[in-house]
């Protein structure tokens, strides 16, 4: 992983060392609020209620959502875009959930989205301070796509509180990047934006944790599952999440095997990052 | 070779068969097992905890058993009593400089291009007029309300109040989360209705969506504060009457909550009868609100967004004052044969024609409630102030009260029925489209409007006959 990176970052010649500055990068946030007509990325913003996503959206949109600490502010999403390095993100604020399993309309817009809409980059906002239970939403995120950044929040309160949270063990253990922030406070912005980026154009490559179910019966029907899925619909980025919810008896998963959609999604490669990387590659030779 | 989607969705219920029925809860007990042991490798409690834990502390009071609702009632009377007293003396400027000066002025730039007299009528009188009240009015209170409100809520308040009400709530039949949607509901009714998005059972929805319109919004908190300030808190000594006025604006906010729980008790042991289900609330820590921040943004999202939506819907009202009252059929106004055709149906229910022609003009925004009556009482009953016809005229609280009084004939029993009125009628259009469009389905909407509009007259019939019966009125 190491190498890639150093193909993908080539010290660009005309650059001095501030380049590699975190300062430096961060000058190049450029928040675009809602003027956003083109975009290069999508990025999805999810999280438990009350961990700060509306806080982080408006300090990257420069928007100002209303924040609270209550369930049921953000029920519908909210859309903001940015400029980083020389490239176009669009933010996509969800509702605050707890889970992606059960089917009240706020968790169905989050969960609709990430899957349907297929962001570049999800963000998941976890709460340090509550980590145990923020992470059921993370790995169930982890489910449905592999790039996936973690926003470690609400670290100030966590240091209030006598915890100590180890985020580079938490990005060991999850296999995607993990931003420490206090976003309240501004800190954090900028190695969130890095992460974002880097998974973003592909540089970072994760490697997400998938939940083990400890129950062998359970595991060999999910893998039968999901080979019949990839037979019938191939090229799905998701097949095991989708076996895991069709063995729930998800109703709306259902429908979205009967009616097409999911054939859809098979169908219509993920917007992989690739050709950014490539342009970058071909630059450099 | 591809199986076809009916093959895959039979082979997994055939699996699942297989598993047993138990699966959601072995998928949600493997992911808290999962999130359990990645959690306890990444956290570890470094020094010891702070010695004194200040949120356990204040939730032991503010979600206490005992002295939740004690503390709440005083918070809600704290923000009310700030905003009476705080607004006055802004108010008066504001009518000053809007009503006053801004009114003549304009007046003489129309002399001096020699406009019309009915486009100047139209348009100074009608339009000029009808947003100014409603800015003189409605400004002062909002941006003393909405910035305490938010810092209320920035704090972590809501959750606790929350809390406090599930209990109600699920004796009710209804949601927990209901509680939150009808806070919610003190900001603006569509967001409301839309905030309840949020409760996962169709049935508990429904209850929440028909009930959020008793949770008083913006456009009908002005007219509450007007009648608490000139008929009640004038009841009481002058050292009180702020007190007095802020409480009986607080008595109103809280019988709206009674008269959601009842309409919900009602609603799931009639037509949406159910359970209730449970839910977990997260109590969050409290936060030491960002007041600058939050002064900035409740001014800038909501009390001017608020303020705009009002001016927007007040300058068509104006012009509709303006002009029912200026086009005569035979020797009468439009608005003076609409005021004597409802006269004796207010009447009935202890208010009069005028406010009631007041709330039909006002479907479309609560806020210009208090100005229309006002005008037409004015215009329709003897000239006392001078007013011309359709003219809204600027006053101060104690002309109003002289106005109501002595023009419009007001007593006690039509302010108090005026403010349950304001409380259970009707929701106003925005929320009656916003509630088609989250319901999809007319009969509930119907039922949304006309269940209010109807226990509006109940009531408000009610407290008359047995203020007559009494004596009182």
């Amino acid at each position: 992983m190491n190498a890639n990176e150093a193909v993908n970052h080539p010290p660009a010649p005309s650059a001095s060392a501030c380049a590699t500055c975190p300062m430096y990068n961060g000058a190049q946030l450029t928040r675009l609020g809602i003027n956003m007509t083109d975009w290069d990325y999508v990025v999805a913003l999810a999280g438990n209620p009350n961990t700060g996503k509306s806080t982080v959206f408006n300090a990257l949109t420069g928007l100002r959502q209303h924040t609270g600490n209550w369930p049921g502010k953000t029920v519908v999403r909210a859309e903001g875009g940015f400029l980083y390095g020389d490239k176009r993100y669009k933010l996509v604020d969800l509702p605050g959930t707890y889970s992606l399993l059960s089917t009240s309309a706020d968790e169905e817009v989050a969960r609709d989205f990430i899957l349907f809409g297929q962001p570049t980059v999800t963000v998941v906002i976890v709460d340090a301070t509550r980590l145990e239970r923020n992470l059921n939403l993370a790995l169930q995120v982890l489910e449905i796509t592999d790039r996936v950044v973690v926003g470690l929040n609400l670290m100030d309160e966590a240091k209030r509180h006598g915890l100590h949270v180890d985020e580079r063990q938490l990005a060991r253990e999850l296999g995607v990047p993990v931003a420490p922030m206090a976003a309240r406070q501004g800190e954090g912005i900028q190695t969130l934006l890095k992460a974002i980026d880097e998974v973003a154009r592909g540089v970072y490559v994760t490697r997400p944790r998938r939940i083990n179910h400890r129950d062998p019966q359970l595991e060999a029907a999910i893998a039968r599952l999901v080979r019949q899925i990839e037979f019938t619909f191939p090229g799905l980025p998701n097949a095991r999440w989708v076996a895991l919810r069709l063995l729930d008896g998800d109703e709306s998963i259902e429908r979205a095997v009967r009616d097409g959609t999911l054939g859809q999604l098979a169908q219509t490669p993920t917007p992989q990052p690739r050709p950014a990387i490539r342009m970058e590659l071909e630059a450099v030779n | 070779m591809a199986l076809n989607t009916d093959q895959l969705l039979d082979s997994a219920r055939q699996l699942r068969a297989e598993i047993g029925d138990n699966i959601h809860d072995r998928l949600t007990a493997s992911i808290y097992a999962e999130a359990e042991q990645i959690a306890s490798r990444a956290v570890t409690p470094s020094g010891q905890r702070s010695r004194f834990d200040f949120d356990r502390t204040l939730d032991r009071i503010l979600t206490s058993k005992t002295w939740g609702f004690p503390a709440m009632f005083v918070l809600l009377l704290g923000v009310f009593w700030l905003t009476i007293a705080g607004a006055n003396i802004p108010s008066q400027m504001l009518s000053t400089l809007l009503l006053d000066w801004g009114y003549t002025w304009l007046h003489q730039l129309a002399a001096l291009v020699s406009a019309p007299a009915w486009l100047a009528g139209l348009l100074i009188d009608g339009v000029y007029m009808a947003t100014a009240w409603v800015v003189a009015v409605m400004l002062p209170p909002m941006a003393i309300f909405f910035p305490l409100f938010t810092l209320l809520e920035d704090f972590g308040y809501l959750p606790r109040v929350a809390f406090n009400l599930d209990r109600l709530f699920h004796r009710a039949g209804a949601h927990g989360k209901q509680a939150l949607t009808m806070v919610m509901g003190y900001g603006c009714n569509a967001a409301g209705v839309v905030a309840t998005r949020i409760i996962e059972s169709p049935r508990e929805r429904l209850i929440a969506i028909i009930t959020n319109n008793f949770s008083i919004c913006n456009g009908r908190w002005p007219t509450l504060i007007l009648m608490g300030t000139i008929f009640i808190g004038a009841t009481a000594p002058p050292f009180l009457a702020s007190f007095v006025a802020a409480g009986s604006v607080v008595a109103v906010a809280i019988l709206g909550v009674v008269v959601t729980l009842l309409v919900s008790a009602f609603l799931s042991r009639t037509w949406l009868k159910g359970e209730a289900s449970t839910f977990s609330l997260e109590l969050p820590p409290y936060r030491p609100p960002r007041i600058w921040q939050t002064i900035y943004t409740s001014v800038i999202d909501r009390t001017l967004i608020v303020l705009w939506r009002a001016i927007v819907m007040a300058a068509p009202a104006g012009a509709v004052i303006w002009l029912s009252s200026n086009i005569y059929l035979g020797d009468t106004s439009i608005a003076g044969h609409m005021v004597s055709w409802l006269n004796p149906l207010g009447l009935l229910i202890g208010l009069n024609g005028v406010i009631l022609f007041a709330y039909i003009v006002a479907i479309p925004a609560n806020e210009i409630v208090v100005p229309t009556i006002l005008m037409l009482t004015m215009t329709l009953g003897a000239s006392l102030a001078g007013a011309q016809p359709g003219v809204m005229v600027e006053l101060d609280d104690a002309q109003v009260y002289t106005v109501l009084t002595q023009v419009g004939g007001w007593t006690m029993l039509t302010a108090v029925n005026l403010m349950l009125f304001s409380l259970l009628h009707n929701p106003c259009s925005t929320t009656i489209l916003t509630i088609w469009n989250e319901t999809r389905n007319r009969k509930w909407t119907a039922i949304a409007t006309l269940l209010p509009l109807g226990l509006a007259f109940t009531v408000t019939f009610l407290t008359a006959s047995v203020a007559r019966l009494l004596g009182w009125a």
